[in-house]
């Protein structure tokens, strides 16, 4: 049976997603050696690109790649055993011998997922490095697609995983998902890796977009993985609510730019455009989550919280029918679990919403005073635009000058040169 | 595994408070843990000294090898399961508190 090649490559790139994670996470365990267990998945999976569209695909695609990935480890064992005779090669060789074909049938194999993630998310290893390692590990992107997305050298990209790798081995970070005093501050930095993930790929704007869909894409899937894993744990409600936060932001991804590849702002975004479907994933998983939260009396977290906000935004029918003032309370909340000045800054531009702009501009006015936020483009850029409203216009056009000089990339200066002509001498608006 | 850990001095830490010095207790449980190897404080750096051999001349010279505001003022080998262990050894000693610990594992030669 010859099946056609198209065909083929999809159920390579499927059976990638589905089982990646769960192949590599068993070799591991059973081998502990990392980039052993990375370098035979790939090769399952080339060699099912390869055999898939002749010998046509496999009614269990998940067992022929762990036969194949098993088999590839096997051989590789076989010969180190052989150059050093060792006892501990031969009683891996054993173990991974009797390792079970089947996917899913594996009671084992949630844990072993589970275990991968919690390692390459371990606190001991650089933030880049944890995400990287996830991305390369858990979700089977090849170096060279990670080192793209962060618009890196491949050469950068496989030093920083062999370096990971290393650490891992050589400092003793332990290979297992972590006892009970330990997986509440675990989960919330597996977490903040994902949503890292996901920022990284997200925030990027224009011509970089392309290029970082992959980061976006595996952060959802692996927030989904992960949360498939966690099913009844405490920290349940705080990963679907991140799940749910990268749904809302996600769905406005059509939208963000404009066709000259131009900012476009939360009020002004073409509201019919959003994807109504995600909004609808978004608003199902956190109302899930707010009932779990209740009937297990944890608090919000900062994550539900996000979501909430989000949810205003992205449930309005237009950007003045915006429950503004719940907006402000949310960030209250917010900046009540997790103080910081950017918070303080969306709070006083949701109060600017609710109360009216003098209102607001006092409360950045304060938050000026502290110079927390200097040289944060976005506190001038907030002030111009309620100063513009005000019709204080000499002000609001100062401040948009400073705001352009602050700003961080060629996408927000054109921006705010828009806003600066607007506002300039000779305008009329 | 083996890890050395540094007992580093730090000068952003909060200032030394002897009530809150556990080092006693610290010592007394790591011990029956069997965790603690070997350890002690340091003199402080005005007593080091560094040596070099350049061209088969040995180079005595007051002081440490390098000037930082920082400085090691102790140490302990401990043996521990893992680096998760390791890191709560480590978050128990009152200097993790009053100052910093770097934990290095410790690198057996022919390894």
């Amino acid at each position: 049976m010859v099946t056609a090649p198209t065909d083929a490559q999809a159920a390579v790139e499927m059976a990638s997603a589905v089982e990646t994670a769960r192949i590599t996470a068993t070799l591991i365990r059973v081998t502990g050696d990392w980039s052993l267990a990375e370098d035979c998945v790939q090769d399952a999976f080339a060699r099912a690109l390869v055999d898939w569209p002749v010998r046509g695909i496999p009614r269990n695609t998940g067992a022929w790649l762990t036969t194949v990935a098993k088999n590839r480890a096997i051989d590789r064992m076989r010969s180190a055993a052989s150059e050093k005779r060792a006892v501990r090669e031969l009683a891996i060789l054993t173990e991974l011998e009797e390792l079970p074909d089947g996917s899913g049938g594996n009671p084992g194999a949630d844990d072993d997922r589970l275990r991968l993630i919690y390692t390459c998310c371990h606190p001991a290893l650089p933030l880049d490095a944890r995400v990287a390692l996830t991305l390369r590990t858990v979700a089977g992107l090849t170096t060279g697609e990670i080192a793209r997305a962060f618009l890196v050298s491949e050469a950068t990209m496989s030093k920083r995983l062999v370096r990971a790798r290393a650490k891992i081995r050589n400092a003793g970070i332990p290979y297992r998902v972590p006892p009970p005093e330990l997986i509440s501050e675990r989960t919330a930095g597996i977490l903040a890796v994902l949503y890292l993930m996901f920022n990284e790929g997200y925030s990027a704007t224009g011509g970089a977009t392309l290029i970082r869909e992959p980061l976006v894409r595996e952060a959802i899937r692996l927030t989904r993985l992960l949360i498939g894993l966690l099913g009844g744990s405490p920290h349940e409600p705080e990963a679907l609510a991140l799940l749910a936060l990268m749904l809302f932001h996600h769905a406005r991804r059509g939208t963000r730019t404009d066709a000259a590849g131009d900012l476009v702002t939360l009020e002004e975004q073409d509201r019919g455009s959003w994807d109504r479907a995600a909004i609808g994933e978004a608003m199902a998983l956190l109302a899930a989550a707010e009932h779990m939260g209740i009937s297990r009396r944890s608090r919000p977290g900062s994550y539900r919280i996000q979501a909430a906000i989000a949810a205003c935004h992205m449930t309005a029918p237009d950007a003045g029918g915006t429950d503004f003032a719940k907006v402000a309370l949310l960030y209250d909340h917010l900046g009540q679990i997790a103080p910081s000045p950017v918070i303080e800054l969306n709070r006083a531009v949701a109060v600017a919403m609710s109360q009216g702009p003098e209102a607001g501009l006092a409360l950045i006015d304060r938050l000026e005073q502290t110079r927390s936020l200097d040289g944060y483009y976005l506190l001038p850029a907030a002030k111009a635009d309620l100063l513009r409203r005000l019709g204080r216009r000499t002000e609001a056009y100062r401040e948009y000058c400073r705001a352009r000089e602050l700003a961080p990339s060629e996408v927000e200066r054109r921006y705010l040169g828009k806003r600066l002509a607007e506002t300039g001498p000779g305008s009329s608006s | 595994m083996e890890y050395m850990l540094f007992i580093c001095t730090d000068p952003t830490a909060p200032a030394y408070v002897a009530a809150e010095d556990n080092i006693v207790e610290w010592g007394a449980e790591m011990e029956a843990r069997r965790v603690t190897r070997h350890g002690n404080r340091l003199r402080p750096v005005e007593d080091a000294t560094t040596v070099t051999v350049r061209g088969g001349e040995v180079m005595v010279s007051d002081g440490p090898f390098a000037e930082t505001k920082e400085w090691i003022a102790g140490y302990d080998i401990i043996a521990c399961a893992d680096l998760d262990e390791a890191i709560e050894v480590a978050s128990k000693h009152p200097m993790a508190r009053f100052g910093k610990i770097e934990i290095r594992p410790v690198w057996p030669l022919g390894e």
